[in-house]
């Protein structure tokens, strides 16, 4: 078990790189606590993959250091760093037993039988695989071969980390609830810290402690779900955490304010920025989930007719047309009572209206 | 139209069992399954990429059983991004069209026109390896829409994409397809979410057959049996055994009375389906909570009670200690009833 740090860590896979532009991943610092769960969100492409192989050592990092509790393991092969990892995939050897499968790795260390015994059966338990231990691996379902893959990985003690490449992404969506919670128990259990990728963000939230957005190999934003939900640093975590994603409605400065005619809701103005013509661009950032559809009668900041409804099942996203023309939408579990063509009011409540100045957020305003 | 009779097939991973259904063009009917239900092998069997033992496919009520893959008039889209390699996107698109016999010009004309539809105007002449996983979808979509088949099939062709491009397709997806509108369109996904929101009419598969069809909306208020319940619920279903007798439901330690939001069945066994909004904090229940997640505005809690395990979500961010002890309530109205045999027997008097 290991405190992780990243010391201005970054990766060029070319062997000369010139600008940001050749990183892979761009330096960073980033402190991660022994016992917690981390998920390192963003698109296709955005470096989450890299910064996961420098952590396992299957990518030396081409800048910076790496340390697991303050010990440097930047030059340090994977097969010493101890790290458990579940791919994409389960790797399994279909041929072997569930048993088998799990005792193979101790039995390439040499460890004595009645040792590896005792070992199989804990980490069985764990993962609640007791009752398939003599079953053949290969007849198990998806889900239960990625824990098998991870049980694998636990078996060794001293595991420091147990890091996740996109376990989820051939589970169906229904097991995926229930694995991930076996997931989540492991830690608790363990106390092992845990990293995921992912690009569904709805995953990275309900199984992270702590989320690193990246994208272009840069990190946009770390913190909590929470922070992330609701005090997104920039446009694209406005955009990237959440579905829908954040509306963002364009203000126009106006007397010493900052206003939409699509909507009763005004920000003063920064201090200190210019006013002008493409000076920058004001933008009022709302979270689907925190417009609330009233009626038109009840004091309300504005109006939209309804053009769209979307069922998802408990849950549906509405879509609104503003009197302007602007497009919003709103999450709402009454869009069953709703219809298409329906005028409705929109409350928003001020502290959910975040400023963003140029795409970056502006928290003294809000 | 498309009607299927008792189509069955053998020696696959997953077979049909005696499948049958009409299709009518101008709708856009998305299968949705778990894996292994048997979605690509529909789709594979109306195409004739995979021998029937037994039924008919007509078209128009002409049988094309028999007729061979090139002569269906059909399309299909893979969950893999399937382009050629040594061709433009333009190529890409307009092979099918040279394949028809149109002439070159007419085919790439009509090749960037449904280019442009799809958003990507701006790409014709790159190959198809210089586009995103994404754009790269959008190339095969566009090579399946532009014969204008007659039966156009989409095998979780979003699958293998970020979810963020999954979100931004999804939206697209209607206008997409918005020229199809001779075409009986056939989607299959193993999400529930995506299905409702695409699908005109949703088809739920399970174990090689067709159990339930029907609106989305009323389908996921009104699952005729507890396997479609199952399916079609994300986050999902909890199914809990129970008993009615002398008209008070029992389960576990709890039990409910009848009211206007559920009337009883007579006696005997049942199982009760609560989803997450069958559940809300305070009331006579007391569950264990086993992990709470956070999902946006919403707090998701997986709680354990003494008869079955269940989530509940909460509006707003809460925190919920692992192991507390928490007061619950269910709510008669949401929750439905499956008789032992899997039927809906939820009866309420509105």
């Amino acid at each position: 078990m290991a405190k992780i740090v990243l010391e201005n860590l970054g990766h060029s896979y070319l062997s000369n790189p010139k600008s940001e532009h050749d990183f892979a991943l761009k330096p960073v610092n980033l402190t991660w606590e022994d016992g917690k769960t981390y998920a390192l969100l963003g698109p296709s492409g955005c470096g989450k993959t890299t910064m996961l192989n420098i952590i396992s050592g299957l990518v030396p990092p081409s800048h910076g250091r790496l340390y697991f509790d303050d010990q440097d393991v930047t030059a340090v092969p994977t097969s010493a760093r101890n790290i458990a990892q579940v791919f994409q995939f389960p790797v399994i050897y279909s041929t072997k037993t569930v048993r088998q499968n799990l005792a193979f790795p101790l039995e390439c260390r040499g460890m004595n039988p009645s040792k590896i015994k005792q070992r199989v059966a804990e980490v069985a338990t764990l993962l609640d695989l007791d009752y398939a231990l003599d079953m053949p691996a290969r007849k198990l379902s998806a889900d239960q071969k990625q824990l098998i893959s991870l049980g694998r990985g636990l078996v060794r003690e001293d595991v420091s980390a147990i890091l996740l490449d996109e376990p989820l992404t051939v589970i169906d969506p229904q097991m995926k609830f229930m694995l991930r919670r076996k997931l989540r128990e492991i830690n608790r259990q363990t106390g092992m810290t845990m990293i995921l990728v992912t690009h569904d963000q709805s995953e990275a939230m309900s199984f992270a402690d702590e989320i690193v957005v990246m994208k272009d190999g840069l990190v946009q934003q770390s913190g909590t779900p929470e922070e992330l939900f609701s005090q997104p640093q920039n446009d694209f975590v406005g955009y990237f955490i959440g579905s829908p994603p954040m509306n963002m409605i364009t203000l126009e400065p106006n007397l010493g304010s900052l206003c939409t005619e699509a909507l009763n809701l005004t920000k003063p103005l920064p201090a200190g920025i210019p006013v002008g013509n493409d000076v920058a661009i004001y933008q009022m950032g709302i979270r689907p989930e925190h417009i609330v559809m009233v009626n038109e009668e009840s004091d309300s900041i504005g109006k939209g007719t309804i053009i769209k409804i979307e069922h998802l099942g408990v849950d549906g996203v509405v879509t609104l047309k503003l009197p302007t023309g602007v497009i919003i939408k709103a999450k709402t579990r009454k869009h069953t009572e709703m219809m298409v063509g329906d005028t409705s009011g929109i409350r928003v409540c001020k502290k959910n209206a975040l400023l963003y100045i140029d795409g970056t957020l502006s928290p003294s305003l809000n | 139209m498309l009607q299927i009779d008792h189509l069955t097939t053998a020696k696959a991973k997953v077979c049909l069992d005696n499948v049958s259904f009409l299709f009518e063009a101008g709708n856009i009917y998305t299968i949705l399954g778990r894996t292994g239900a048997g979605k690509t092998e529909l789709l594979r069997a109306l195409m004739g990429l995979n021998p029937l033992t037994n039924g008919d496919i007509k078209l128009d009520n002409e049988n094309i059983t028999k007729r061979p893959i090139r002569d269906r008039d059909m399309s299909l889209v893979y969950q893999q991004f399937i382009n050629y390699p040594h061709l433009s996107v333009l190529d890409n698109v307009a092979f099918p069209l040279r394949r028809q016999g149109k002439k070159k010009a007419e085919a790439q004309s009509l090749a960037s026109t449904m280019l442009t539809t799809v958003g990507l105007g701006d790409f014709l002449h790159r190959r198809p390896s210089q586009l995103s996983g994404g754009q790269q979808q959008r190339v095969a979509l566009a090579r399946a829409m532009v014969k204008q088949s007659r039966i156009l099939m989409l095998d979780e062709p979003l699958a293998n994409l970020d979810y963020k491009l999954r979100e931004q397709l999804r939206e697209e997806f209607p206008r997409l397809v918005a020229d199809n509108q001779e075409s009986v369109i056939l989607y299959t996904t193993t999400e529930p979410r995506e299905a409702m929101e695409l699908g005109n009419t949703m088809i739920v598969m399970h174990d090689g057959e067709i159990i339930a069809s029907g609106p989305p909306a009323d389908l996921f208020a009104h699952p005729p049996t507890k396997d479609t319940a199952s399916v079609i619920s994300d986050p999902p279903i909890s199914f809990i055994s129970g008993f009615v007798r002398d008209q008070v439901l029992y389960f576990g330690e709890g039990q409910l009375a009848p009211s206007e939001g559920l009337q009883l069945p007579p006696d005997g066994p049942v199982t009760i389906a609560l989803r997450p909004d069958a559940i809300e904090p305070d009331g006579a229940f007391t569950a264990k909570i086993g992990l709470s997640e956070f999902s946006g505005s919403q707090t998701i809690i997986h709680l354990d009670f003494d008869f079955g395990r269940a989530i509940m979500m909460v509006e707003g961010i809460e925190t919920f200690k692992s192991g507390d002890n928490l007061s619950i309530s269910i709510q008669a109205e949401q929750i439905m009833l499956f008789a032992p045999d899997g039927r809906n027997i939820t009866l309420r008097d509105n």
